[in-house]
């Protein structure tokens, strides 16, 4: 009996040095994720709640969800309320606030688009205030990435140098890259679009691509087929080259509408994972722009 | 020579004349151009504060409107309309489970019209340690009752989260969920047995997660027992009990699992029971003593890749194990001349499975299946089959058709058939997994 206490006290006492090794980190969407990887490297362990294969409005506040937020010093949300139908319930389980220093929401630091001047629940699933899918634009990845590095430091101030110095070195790589998506997308600008939901406000804003219409009638209802004989209509009339899906959705509206005019079905990653190409932040832009520009050939 | 002189004069003042023109033309130019240049640049000057304030909207928009100081705390408010039609078999007056006492408010509804339960929900923060929520339910019958009214405390040592007040037990899976978010439009007949429809407690809660990877979640209540199968006794101290534990996970990204057992226990004094006269005929009676329930519970989803919008299923199942022990005395009669009277104990059982499919979006499809065993209390065990499809054109609203038939008692079979809705206003509430 002795030994059997023994062994499990020095397990508990392994399992607590284990767990205070690194920063533990919740990131709600893989952008966070990916983006707290690139800042924390081997200092942190990065958990991230969702794939870009899941719709991030409808997310469920699942056992595993409620026990890896549990373990977690810092939870990386986006904000904006993208997250309100499952992360208030995770924190409330598991004791959290909202508020405190392991709190981070990555919209409070970027200006928000599309705040809208009507809030009511007939005009579709509505964002109070303002599109919270602002990974889109990659310069807004830049300044998430100054304001995490910043909390990371106050909650591992051992550490607090070496974050200071990845993300001094990210930066640098970022911005490069940044110059450089944006030259290769210069002939993007102004083209027409269509988009299956409004998660592509921001990328549309960066890159100067004029967003004529949207599949859904109101934002997160599925398309209707009279919604998409209007958007037909519309296009016969002002023709658009792409029509741009995120991975986690449904491919029929989009087909739907390229079946009956020339219109590219242009599916993007929308966040990290979401397309082969889209392995980590670069990989995203890279293969963001790749697609988009194939898709307005 | 004079002649000569003079036309090289003429020459010399025209060149002049001429290069005067040209030197004042040559200044117009610059001038034209210096200040097509200032132009140009006073334009790139233009189109920069453009593009700058195109790309910081929110700092060039007005301020966001605030409220006034009072109505900026106001806490958030959601309110839930529900209301169905209703059509029976049976009277719903005469509805009973063979050989289970009931709560007197369990029952199918009224029949045709009825409003169901409207809720009314306001919750906030109180400050940095404590939150609330307070919800009202106003039923058919004008009678506004506090289904939920607790306080959480944020500050407590080792991630333990306390909660105090009124609340819904987690003595089951489906108990702790609000009735607008069940499946079916009623409840589980072993619920209505085992539950009292749902269990409801004034008291505390303790419920912890384990720091570990893998869910695992302890808690405990402690109550003061007046909700069925307890009663309300005048007493000091703690009524009830409720004990649970529960686990849970991830298959794959496509599938995720719940599991959970709980224990209530608890006692009734002078409950209302029925007891088989000397004639085989039922005869009031009234139970006092122990009653203990165990419950154990299963949840399993499945969505492709985890994303539910389009299709999802749902599987789900509980069952539950009560032990009653103490007395059961027929009212009225002494207990000398009763020989059914007396010392009592009862083992009985029941449970639910249930699957619900969103096969496209907004539709879904459900079949339950419900038995009760009575044990010794009645030869006969009530059993119910369901199927319901509902139409949701957003997470905010529910319309549902339900069929059920229902075999309650030997000479109780109930065709129930409903058509509900649910309308949630207000707040964006989170929904439990």
């Amino acid at each position: 009996m002795k030994t059997f206490i023994r062994i499990v006290l020095a397990a508990l006492l392994a399992s607590a040095l284990t767990a205070h090794a690194a920063l533990s980190i919740f990131a709600t969407v893989p952008e966070w994720g990916a983006l707290s990887q690139e800042l924390g490297g081997d200092k942190v362990k990065v958990y991230v709640a969702t794939t870009a294969l899941q719709d991030p409005h409808r997310i469920e506040a699942r056992p595993s969800l409620i026990a890896r937020a549990r373990a977690a010093d810092l939870v990386v949300a986006t904000g904006a309320e993208l997250e309100v139908g499952w992360l208030p319930l995770v924190l409330q389980q598991t004791g959290k606030s909202a508020s405190g220093p392991g709190y981070f929401e990555a919209t409070a630091n970027v200006p928000l688009l599309d705040k809208p001047a009507k809030l009511d629940r007939s005009e579709g699933d509505v964002h109070p205030f303002g599109d919270p899918h602002i990974q889109t634009d990659a310069r807004n990845i830049g300044k998430v990435a100054t304001a995490l590095a910043q909390r990371m430091s106050e909650l591992d101030k051992a550490n607090a140098a070496f974050y200071q110095q990845r993300l001094q070195d990210f930066q640098s790589r970022w911005s490069a890259a940044v110059a450089k998506w944006e030259q290769q997308a210069a002939p993007l600008k102004g083209q027409p679009i269509v988009v299956q939901h409004k998660g592509f406000t921001y990328l549309a804003h960066w890159l100067g691509l004029r967003e004529i219409a949207a599949l859904e009638p109101k934002p997160g209802i599925e398309p209707t087929t009279a919604h998409l004989a209007e958007v037909l209509s519309l296009l016969q009339k002002q023709p658009a080259k792409m029509v741009l899906r995120a991975a986690y959705q449904g491919d029929q509206s989009s087909q739907w509408l390229a079946q009956r005019t020339k219109i590219n079905v242009v599916t993007l990653p929308f966040t990290v994972g979401g397309t082969p190409g889209a392995k980590d932040l670069f990989g995203l832009f890279d293969d963001t722009i790749d697609r988009l520009l194939k898709g307005a050939q | 020579m004079f002649r000569h002189g003079l036309k090289s004069v003429a020459a010399c003042a025209v060149a002049l004349a001429f290069s005067g023109i040209v030197q004042a033309q040559d200044s117009e130019v610059t001038q034209l151009r210096r200040e097509l240049r200032e132009l140009q640049e006073r334009m790139q000057a233009l189109e920069k504060r453009l593009q700058e304030a195109e790309s910081h909207p929110a700092a060039s928009a007005a301020p966001p409107s605030q409220s006034s100081g009072l109505a900026a705390f106001n806490p958030a408010i959601s309110a839930i309309l529900a209301g169905s039609y209703n059509n029976f078999s049976q009277d719903p007056d005469l509805y009973r489970l063979s050989g289970f006492p009931l709560a007197s408010d369990v029952g199918p509804g009224r029949r045709g019209f009825s409003l169901g339960e409207s809720e009314l929900t306001f919750s906030a923060n109180v400050d940095h340690k404590f939150a609330g929520v307070l919800t009202f339910s106003m039923n058919a019958d004008n009678q506004v009752e506090v289904e939920e009214a607790f306080g959480t405390f944020n500050g407590a040592p080792f991630g333990i989260v306390p909660k105090f007040g009124r609340f819904l037990s987690a003595a089951g899976y489906l108990n702790e969920q609000h009735a607008h978010t069940w499946d079916f439009a009623d409840t589980p007949l072993a619920y209505q047995a085992f539950l009292g429809g749902q269990y409801r407690t004034d008291g505390v809660q303790a419920r912890w997660v384990a720091p570990t990877e893998h869910y695992v979640e302890l808690g405990a209540e402690l109550g003061n027992g007046a909700a069925f199968p307890g009663t309300p006794r005048n007493k000091n101290g703690v009524g009830s009990t409720v004990l649970f534990a529960r686990t849970g996970g991830d298959v794959g990204e496509s599938h995720n699992w719940l599991a959970g057992l709980s224990f209530l226990d608890t006692r009734a004094e002078e409950r209302p029971d029925t007891i088989v006269g000397a004639l085989g005929d039922d005869m009031p009676a009234s139970f006092t003593g122990k009653s203990r329930t165990l419950g154990a519970q299963f949840v399993w989803k499945y969505a492709p890749n985890g994303n539910p919008t389009r299709t999802n299923l749902k599987l789900q199942g509980e069952y539950f194990w009560r032990k009653e022990s103490g007395d059961l005395m027929a009212v009225g009669v002494p207990i000398e001349g009763d020989p059914n009277a007396g010392p009592f104990s009862a083992r009985q059982s029941g449970g639910y499975v249930q699957g619900v499919y969103q096969f496209v979006p907004m539709w879904r499809a459900g079949l339950r299946y419900d038995r009760l065993d009575a044990g010794d209390r009645s030869a006969f065990n009530p059993q119910r089959a369901t199927a319901m499809i509902d139409w949701s054109p957003s997470e905010f609203s529910r319309v549902r058709l339900q069929f059920a038939r229902a075999r309650l008692a030997p000479d109780l079979t109930d065709n129930e058939f409903f058509v509900q809705y649910i309308l949630s206003l207000g707040a964006h509430g989170a929904h439990k997994y």
